[in-house]
């Protein structure tokens, strides 16, 4: 494997809930439960899970444009957490995020061309040449023609939106880039075409990534090495193809099971899980899976199942490989 | 009348000024649905289909409007035909909820958050029925747990946002079929819920299906949901329908260029090969559609005709419908 870029350890991001008349704190929403994660140079790491299973905010605290609350996150060997406010903006040019909704996240008053300048005047001093140099090198790479750039987002259709936004993300130059859900409201046909930019960019500008996605379909694709988490807790990670030809942990099974069929011929196997996922703010006891996992044992409403490192390299986090 | 559903030559009209004429958003739709079938339409999002299906419902409000010439004629439960396009409101009314009802996309915006569940399950009952207030309250308990929704008792005194995506949709079918509806449109109900809780939607639907008797129009854009519930499947693309036929005809025998790029750059995830299938270009917007065909800008096989003339939809097999250049019609005439 390369060289290790981003190493996460024992990351924890909690949320105070207040409550009472003042505000007091009376509990927390466990978002990201211990989650330990590496990434090498040039690869595409996903994390899938269900909406709310703190994928997101695991991405986010990575950047820290959420605090996390315990844990360590290394930076090309350089501890993030340890950084002060105006070391980790300078750090920010290394590594961005490229946001889900690209009907949301462009200002709508801003032409691309304004859109494009702001992360290059946000992070350097240099003249109007060069930066309009480094405009016209990234609009081209995104596959945008010059009389483009001064045109406003409500003129472009949403996959033109979203490479803007890849456009701006990339800019400054980063090293790795958080993708969260970056093709998700993409009409089918337009998400291939910005799935192959994702990765053509890649292969040029020699960046890795955390692809953040519940779509099964597309981490199997564009990633190396996937981390499946539940509630807050990543509960199986491994190389892609191993995790999806041969799922371990039984909500990873009932997860992949889920995927509907490509084919109407295919014979039918699903492994139905019932209920809803618990709230964060008040996970189950033990697993955080026990009470919908169908292999269910005494020991997992007991006791939190600690990651283990399979013969393949494979960590997963369940008692029914103990020992 | 042989179907329970026959739409012939819908249009629907974009009002723009009493100079200008109006954009035909949807143009020239033939779809027929027959009892008990599990209808699927499938686009990506612009291409019509959703206000389609909202036509059957009467759903359509200015600036929209059903096109001339369009014909939906529906067959009501004692046996007559209606001509849904000319029902005044009050009879429209009639038929909303009880004979056609819907299911909207995003559960959690679709239901009134100031009323309980029960009180939203109860309004299409006492529009519909003459129930009394027991009655009622029996038949909304009896409907959530033909949902499977646990705890029915109390879930009904509950208000919207107590509970998950997953449990509003299962409400929302509740409301949807407590009437024993003769057609039911599924507007991308899975759309906005997870795999896992999709999958349990799924199921729940096909189960329903089938012990309700109902014919079911499956809105989606996801080619994997019409894999899983359909028999039948019409492609839109841009206001129309392309290809219409069977669902393993779809999938194994696409003839529309369109229909095939889509099932390409699906089925091309996680396989071998790292760079997808994509077809080139973006969908064209009402009102700057060609002459031709629509989808001639981005066809790999386009040619000269393509451009100028727009192909009619022909029956090219026995049951299967596809509005291309490239093939041909089997016999004279169009579908």
């Amino acid at each position: 494997m390369s060289q290790e870029l981003l190493d996460v350890q024992g990351l924890k991001t909690y949320f105070p809930i207040k409550g009472g008349v003042i505000r007091k704190t009376v509990g927390y929403v466990h978002a990201v439960e211990d989650v330990s994660l590496t990434i090498g140079e040039q690869e595409t790491f996903a994390l899938v899970g269900e909406s709310g299973c703190g994928k997101s905010t695991t991405g986010r605290s990575i950047l820290r444009l959420i605090e996390p609350t315990a844990g360590q996150v290394r930076f090309d060997g350089q501890d993030l957490c340890a950084l002060d406010a105006e070391a980790m903006r300078k750090k920010r040019r290394d590594m961005q995020l490229i946001f889900q909704d690209p009907y949301a996240s462009l200002n709508p008053r801003m032409t691309m061309r304004k859109l494009l300048e702001e992360p290059l005047r946000t992070h350097f001093t240099q003249p109007q040449k060069e930066i309009d140099e480094r405009v016209h090198w990234i609009a081209d790479a995104v596959g945008f023609s010059r009389d483009q750039l001064d045109r406003y987002p409500h003129q472009f259709s949403g996959g033109q939106r979203q490479r803007i936004s890849i456009a701006r993300a990339l800019i400054t130059g980063p090293r790795f880039v958080v993708a969260d859900e970056p093709v998700s409201a993409l009409d089918v046909s337009i998400q291939a075409q910005v799935l192959n930019l994702l990765m053509q960019l890649q292969q040029e500008l020699k960046l890795s990534y955390l692809f953040i996605s519940h779509d099964l379909n597309v981490v199997r694709h564009i990633s190396t090495r996937v981390a499946v988490m539940y509630l807050g807790r990543i509960v199986e990670s491994g190389d892609t193809e191993a995790v999806y030809c041969h799922p371990m942990h039984p909500y990873t099974q009932a997860l992949l099971s889920a995927i509907p069929r490509r084919d109407p011929s295919e014979p039918k196997t699903r492994i139905h899980l019932e209920g809803d996922v618990p709230s964060p703010a008040n996970p189950p006891k033990g697993c955080a899976f026990h009470d919908r996992c169908a292999q269910c044992m005494k020991i997992c409403s007991e006791e939190a199942p600690a990651p283990r490192v399979m013969p393949d390299g494979r960590r997963v986090a369940c008692h029914l490989f103990d020992g | 009348m042989k179907h329970l559903l026959e739409m012939r030559n819908l249009s629907i009209d974009l009002f723009r000024g009493k100079k200008l004429p109006p954009v035909k958003l949807v143009e020239g739709v033939d779809i027929d649905i027959d009892k008990k079938q599990n209808f699927g339409v499938v686009g990506e999002s612009g291409c019509g289909k959703s206000i389609t299906c909202s036509t059957l419902m009467g759903l359509l409000s200015f600036p929209l409007s059903v096109g001339e010439g369009s014909s939906l004629r529906f067959l009501r439960e004692d046996g007559t035909e209606s001509e849904l396009t000319s029902l005044s409101r009050a009879e429209m009314r009639k038929i909303r909820g009880k004979e056609i009802s819907m299911i909207f996309q995003e559960p959690m915006t679709a239901l009134d958050p100031m009323y309980t569940i029960e009180d939203q399950i109860n309004e299409t009952l006492r529009f519909h029925t003459d129930m009394t207030r027991a009655q009622m309250h029996e038949a909304a308990l009896e409907m959530l747990r033909k949902v499977k929704i646990p705890r029915a008792a109390e879930i009904l005194k509950d208000y919207p946002h107590h509970l998950s995506g997953g449990m509003l949709q299962r409400v929302m079918i509740a409301i949807a079929l407590i009437n024993n509806p003769r057609l039911l449109i599924a507007d991308e109900p899975t759309t906005a819920l997870d795999v896992t809780i999709q999958a349990q939607i799924l199921d729940l639907m096909n189960d329903l299906r089938e012990s309700y008797d109902t014919s079911v129009i499956m809105i989606t854009h996801d080619l994997g949901v019409i894999a899983e519930t359909c028999e039948e499947v019409a492609v839109f693309y841009a206001g129309q329908v392309i290809e219409q036929a069977s669902v393993d005809a779809i999938f194994h025998e696409a003839a529309h260029p369109y229909t095939a790029g889509l099932l390409r750059s699906v089925t091309s995830l996680g396989g071998a090969q790292k760079t997808l299938y994509a077809i080139r270009g973006t969908v064209p917007t009402a009102g700057n559609f060609s002459a031709g065909c629509r989808f001639a800008e981005r066809c790999e096989y386009c040619q000269e005709r393509c451009r100028k003339e727009a192909p009619p939809l022909a029956v090219i097999a026995p049951g299967h419908t596809c509005r291309c250049w490239l093939h041909p019609a089997q016999k004279e005439g169009t579908a």
